[in-house]
Parts: C-alpha cells; sequence; structure tokens
C-alpha cells in the first residue's frame, strides 16, 4: 500500500501559558512512500517522529493536510478502520493473556462477515507466530519471555491481520546490543517476507541506514532530507543530516574558502570551484570531513597537520585519534586502512608525546556548508 | 546468618508481644469462653464445658434474624456498590474537566462522621405525624403511597440500611478504583484501538483484568466490613436493634455483652466465633475463586 502525505501539519496547544504559540511537532510533511518498502524515520529524540507515527496509525488527526493510503484518503478514518498493525516501543502486550491470546486479540474483534471460527483463528495465529518464530511459546504469559521474545510477539498480533500498513514505534529500543542486531535483521527478513508496507521510528542511526530502503531524516518537526540510506549518508544536504548519519560521526571543522582554495587553520585542503565551474565566493564556511576520508600522509606529507592523542587498533581497520584547534568535535577520528601497519606503529611510539600526524583527504568525503544557514555548499575540487 | 536471625526477632519482638497479648490471646480466649456455660467475667466461674452455648446461640430468634440481616445486607451492598463504584471511576476516568472536583465530591462522605450521616439519612427517610419526610414526597410524585422507613416494614428499614451501607462505602472504593483505572497504560488502550476493539470488549477483556487486584481487594474487604456491620444500623435505628428487627451479628454480640439482656459473655463468644468461621470460609471461597481471575502482574 503506497502511502501519501500531502502538507500534514500536527501542532499541539503550548502547555505554557506565558508563551501562546502551538508547538509545531510535525511541520508541512509532503512525501510519498512507495508500497513494499522499508522506511526508517529518523531524527533525535523530540523531533516528532512518534507523533508522525501516530499520524499516519490514526491516533492522532493532523492539525491540516491530508493523509492517503493508496488512493483512499485516510485523513478521518478512525484508528480503528485504517487496517493498520503498529508495534509499540514497549510492546504493550496484554500481561494477563498468553502468547497465543495475545496474537488472536485483533482477530476477536472482528465482526459481519470478517468473523472467524476459533479454529481458524488459532491457525491464523499460529501462521502468525510461524513467521517471528515464537510457534514454540504460545502457551506462555508475556512475563515469562525475554525482551526480544516479547518483540517478535508485538510483531506477530501487529500481523496477524495482515495490516496494509506496519507501524514499529522504537523497535529495538529495548533490546540489549546484540539482541538489537538478530531482530534488525529478522525485522527486514518479516518485512521482506510479507511485503508490507513498513515504516519504523527511530533515534539510532545505524539501525535506520542498515535496514531501511529508505530513510527520511526530521528534526524539530521538519524533514531534513529523503532517500537511500547510502545515498543520504554520501550527500547529506545540510549539516544536520551530515552529523547524525554515521558512527563514528563526521569531524566538523572551522574552515573557510579562500581564492578559490579551501583552508583549516594554516592548511589548505585543496583548490575548489562551484560544480559549473564558477568560482566561490571566499566566506568562512563549516566543513565535515567523514572520518573513512582521511589518507595518511607519506612521509612529511599531508594537507592537514592534527596533534596526535591515540591510535586505537581494531583489526580490520585502524582508527587514529587526534585534535585540532578549529574542530568542532571533542576529538578527530579517522579511519585508516590497517595496511598502513609500518606507518601506524611508527605513530603509536609517538603517542603521547604530543606529536604531529599529517593526513590527506579524499575530496568526495569532504562536504562543505554555509557556517550562516548550514546548508550545503556543492562543489568540485581541482 | 544464626546472628542476623537474632536481630530480625528482636525487631520483630515488639510487634508479636503486641499482637500476642491483644489479638491472638484474646481470639482464643474468645474461643475457650464460647465452650464454657454461664461464664461469669466478675467471679470468673463457670458451671461446665460443651456446647450449650452454640446450641443456645442458633436457637435464639433475635440471633437467627441478625444472621439473616447481615447476610442480606452483606449480598446487596458488596456487588452494588463495588459495581457502582466501578461505574463512576471509569466516568471519573474518562473525563478531563472538573474531574478532581468530582474526585473530591464523590470522596466527601468518606471523611464525614456515620452517625451524623445517619441522622441525615433517619430525616431524609423517616416519617412523622408533621411530615412524610423527603424521601415519601418524592415517591408522592410517582404515585406512591407513604411509607415509614425508619419505623415501618420489614422490607423498608432493610432498603435503608442498604442504601446507608451502599453509600458510606463507595468512597473509599471510587479512590481505590479511580487510581486503579488511572495506573493502566495508554499504550494498552492504544493498541486496542489500533486493533479494532469495541469499548465494551476493551473494557472487560483489559481495563477488568488489569485492575482486577484493587477489585478484589475492594471486594474482600467490602464482604469483611460488611459482615461486621454494626454502627451503621445504630445510626439509622437506635441501639436497641432487636426490637427493631434490625440487629446485625456484631450488633448481637454487643447486645449480648452490655445490651439490655447483658451480661452473657458465653452467648456473646459463641456467636463471635460463629462469625469468625462466616467470614473465615466466605474468604476462603473468595481467594480460591480469585486465583482463577484475579491477575497480578
Amino acid at each position: 500500500m503506497k502511502i501519501t502525505l500531502q502538507n500534514v501539519t500536527k501542532k499541539f496547544p503550548s502547555r505554557n501559558k506565558k508563551v501562546r504559540e502551538d508547538v509545531i511537532a510535525v511541520n508541512n510533511f509532503d512525501f510519498e512512500i512507495p508500497d513494499g518498502k522499508l522506511i526508517g524515520l529518523l531524527g533525535p529524540s523530540g523531533c516528532g517522529k512518534s507523533t508522525a507515527l501516530n499520524l499516519l496509525c490514526g491516533l492522532l488527526n493532523p492539525t491540516e493536510g491530508r493523509i492517503f493510503f493508496g488512493d483512499d484518503d485516510v485523513t478521518n478514518l478512525p484508528a480503528e478502520n485504517r487496517g493498520v498493525g503498529m508495534v509499540f516501543q514497549n510492546y504493550a502486550l496484554y500481561p494477563h493473556l498468553t502468547v497465543k491470546k495475545n496474537i488472536m486479540f485483533p482477530l476477536e474483534n472482528l465482526k459481519g462477515a470478517e468473523k472467524m471460527t476459533k479454529e481458524a483463528m488459532e491457525a491464523k495465529a499460529l501462521e502468525a507466530a510461524r513467521l517471528v518464530q515464537i510457534d514454540g511459546l504460545m502457551e506462555r504469559k508475556p512475563s515469562e519471555l525475554s525482551g526480544g521474545q516479547q518483540q517478535r510477539v508485538a510483531i506477530a498480533r501487529a500481523l496477524v491481520k495482515v495490516p496494509k500498513v506496519l507501524l514499529l514505534d522504537e523497535p529495538l529500543s529495548n533490546l540489549d546490543a546484540r539482541l538489537r542486531l538478530q531482530t534488525r535483521e529478522e525485522i527486514r527478513r518479516i518485512q521482506k517476507e510479507t511485503g508490507v508496507t513498513t515504516i519504523f521510528v527511530t533515534h539510532d542511526q545505524e539501525e535506520a541506514m542498515s535496514i531501511s530502503d529508505q530513510i527520511v531524516v526530521m528534526e524539530a518537526g521538519v524533514i531534513q532530507q529523503i532517500g537511500k540510506p547510502q545515498d543520504v549518508y554520501d550527500d547529506p544536504k545540510n549539516l544536520f543530516v551530515a552529523k547524525f548519519l554515521g558512527t563514528p560521526p563526521i569531524n566538523v571543522f572551522n574552515g573557510r574558502i579562500e581564492k578559490d582554495g579551501l583552508w583549516i587553520g594554516q592548511d589548505k585542503l585543496f583548490d575548489i570551484a562551484a560544480p559549473d565551474g564558477i568560482q566561490i565566493a571566499d566566506q568562512p564556511v563549516t566543513i565535515g570531513i567523514r572520518p573513512e576520508g582521511f589518507i595518511l600522509g607519506e612521509g612529511d606529507g599531508g594537507a592537514l597537520t592534527f596533534s596526535l592523542t591515540e591510535v586505537e587498533v581494531m583489526g580490520r581497520d585502524i582508527t587514529v585519534v587526534s585534535a585540532h584547534p578549529d574542530c568542532q568535535n571533542v576529538e578527530i577520528r579517522s579511519i585508516i586502512s590497517s595496511e598502513n601497519r609500518e606507518e601506524v606503529e611508527a605513530l603509536m611510539e609517538k603517542t603521547g608525546t604530543a606529536s604531529a600526524v599529517r593526513f590527506d583527504v579524499k575530496p568526495h568525503k569532504v562536504h562543505i556548508f554555509s557556517t550562516e544557514t548550514g546548508q550545503r555548499i556543492y562543489f568540485t575540487a581541482k | 546468618m544464626e546472628r542476623n536471625n537474632m536481630k530480625a526477632w528482636l525487631y520483630l519482638l515488639p510487634a508479636i508481644l503486641f499482637l500476642g497479648a491483644f489479638l491472638v490471646y484474646p481470639l482464643i480466649d474468645v474461643f475457650i469462653y464460647s465452650f464454657e456455660e454461664g461464664y461469669n467475667s466478675a467471679s470468673q466461674t463457670y458451671h461446665g464445658v460443651g456446647l450449650y452455648n452454640y446450641s443456645y446461640v442458633l436457637h435464639d430468634p433475635y440471633f437467627l434474624q441478625a444472621v439473616k440481616n447481615t447476610f442480606i445486607l452483606v449480598i446487596f451492598t458488596v456487588p452494588i456498590s463495588t459495581g457502582l463504584a466501578l461505574l463512576i471511576s471509569a466516568g471519573l476516568n474518562s473525563i478531563k474537566k472538573l474531574k478532581e472536583l468530582f474526585q473530591t465530591v464523590f470522596f466527601l462522605p468518606y471523611v464525614t462522621n456515620t452517625l451524623a450521616v445517619g441522622l441525615v439519612f433517619m430525616i431524609l427517610f423517616k416519617k412523622t405525624p408533621y411530615s412524610d419526610g423527603l424521601m415519601n414526597l418524592i415517591l408522592g410524585l410517582f404515585g406512591m403511597g407513604p411509607v415509614d422507613f425508619i419505623d415501618g416494614p420489614y422490607w423498608a428499614k432493610m432498603f435503608v440500611l442498604c442504601f446507608y451501607t451502599v453509600w458510606v462505602v463507595m468512597p473509599f472504593k471510587i479512590l481505590i478504583l479511580t487510581s486503579a483505572l488511572a495506573s493502566v497504560k495508554q499504550d494498552y488502550y492504544n493498541a486496542a484501538k489500533i486493533d479494532g476493539t469495541s469499548r465494551l470488549r476493551t473494557f472487560t477483556r483489559i481495563t477488568l483484568p488489569m485492575i482486577s487486584p484493587s477489585l478484589f481487594y475492594l471486594i474482600i474487604t467490602g464482604f469483611i466490613g460488611a459482615f461486621k456491620a454494626y454502627s451503621d444500623a445504630v445510626a439509622l435505628f437506635g441501639t436497641n436493634l432487636n426490637a427493631a428487627e434490625m440487629n446485625t451479628i456484631v450488633g448481637y454480640v454487643y447486645d449480648m455483652l452490655y445490651g439490655n439482656s447483658g451480661g452473657y459473655p458465653s452467648y456473646a463468644s459463641a456467636a463471635a466465633i460463629i462469625l469468625f468461621s462466616i467470614v473465615l470460609t466466605i474468604t476462603c471461597i473468595n481467594l480460591l475463586i480469585s486465583r482463577k481471575h484475579v491477575h497480578y502482574s
């Protein structure tokens, strides 16, 4: 089921009596979610992503705008008639009912022509349980299950009625790190098997990046960027998106454009021009460099000079931790290949003595943003 | 470990001594008195041991009347007061405006004096040569004849007693149930709503099981409280309850100890033990039933 949002806005009245202005939780959402895809709604906490989810499932009504499921306008349709399945952050499993009864609960609500016999309901419940691999736990109570198992029951309950849309609110936040990895793969698998359009909300960019077909990055109720995870990562529209995506986070520097050159402090990275070859005006800019955008300088070479703090060898790759007065991050993290072992070993001997480390940068891993607006300034390296 | 054990006992000692002296010992003593025939508390003498006290009490028409009254009171007031309290709490829980005001209003009877309320009820229901009372005025509007609820027929008096009891016990139940209802997480209701659950089904399948521990607590204490009713009847009908046919078991025990016919501690003890066994049996049955229907999280 394709979902279309047209200029959807949700305002809440202000709690603060002195400030009469409404709080805008969702501001003018206008996008389309293609059928059968897995969409990650991503943003820091308090950015309105849960409100957006509640608008989709019908627990909240938008202040303005329209929502369509397929060609049907569901804007004013109550939650129970929208045909959505929802998994709540804390699962909201009914504690007094067994797993089986929990999964059957939505089916028991069906009325009229849709009404099912008990056998049919049990068969359906078992089918849903098999899909999430909890068919061996049907007689247990939720309190007798682990967090991961409860999560699966919640998904089975949401899927048993074969919803048009599956909504997941922070589905992994209550799980431990290992289970989180496993469960997110599981969500991906279930989504592929059922083909149901799925939207999940998360504040964890890694989670969203790893399983989504598309991510919607939002902040303060405003959509920042929509796209395939890798596209958004490689081509962020603004500083917020660049900073929000990626672990370790992007290294942000106060820099400037001066006479066609890109500068951080006394170091010149490279010469730049606008994509159409026109000169970019001299101005202070914010420069983001992805951790993997650094190349260890050979010998005394390298455009950038940082003071070395620490070297972390992780096996597959090496993280060089350093500092620079113009860097906005607490520390600069550069990830380099472990093939640079000899140089790195030389570096490691130097750590602690406050010595310099020199890097060159890969231009396509460098993003320039307007210091004033945070918007991306596109360029070509010369 | 051993040391800790000693310490624990030491901490418990004051409570154990107190409960032992003022709860366990009297209970055992009452049990013993109930078998001692013709016990005299002044001279501490008796002239035989046996079941005569029980036989006397069980054949005493006043006692049988008291048992009947008590059971009627229990059977009507516990379900009605709990049911009404549940309805009112559910209502309170779903309104937003003036919720606190109504909560206060519904709780007021709890902090009012029983006897004062009894007096008000008496004035409302009593028929005197000068006035038929407010209740009869209302009945008159529906074309029903004046009934003396305080000195009149048995059913009328019983009705007033039940009405009064329900009115007195409800505030506490409403208080407990509103807080129980408020503690049910909104997520459950949201989940049920998205799954298309009707309001009635949401109430019976989700709300009720979730608040069942509080509900069960109220039913148990409601039963026990109603079995031990006494002051309510006094407030309405005065101290000569036997004459008014409105005595309760506890009232009977009291009368046997101190009342007009007073000075029979053996009979009083036997009646008290009978009441104790009734309450114990009912509570056990309640507990057995609750195992299946009460869900502790």
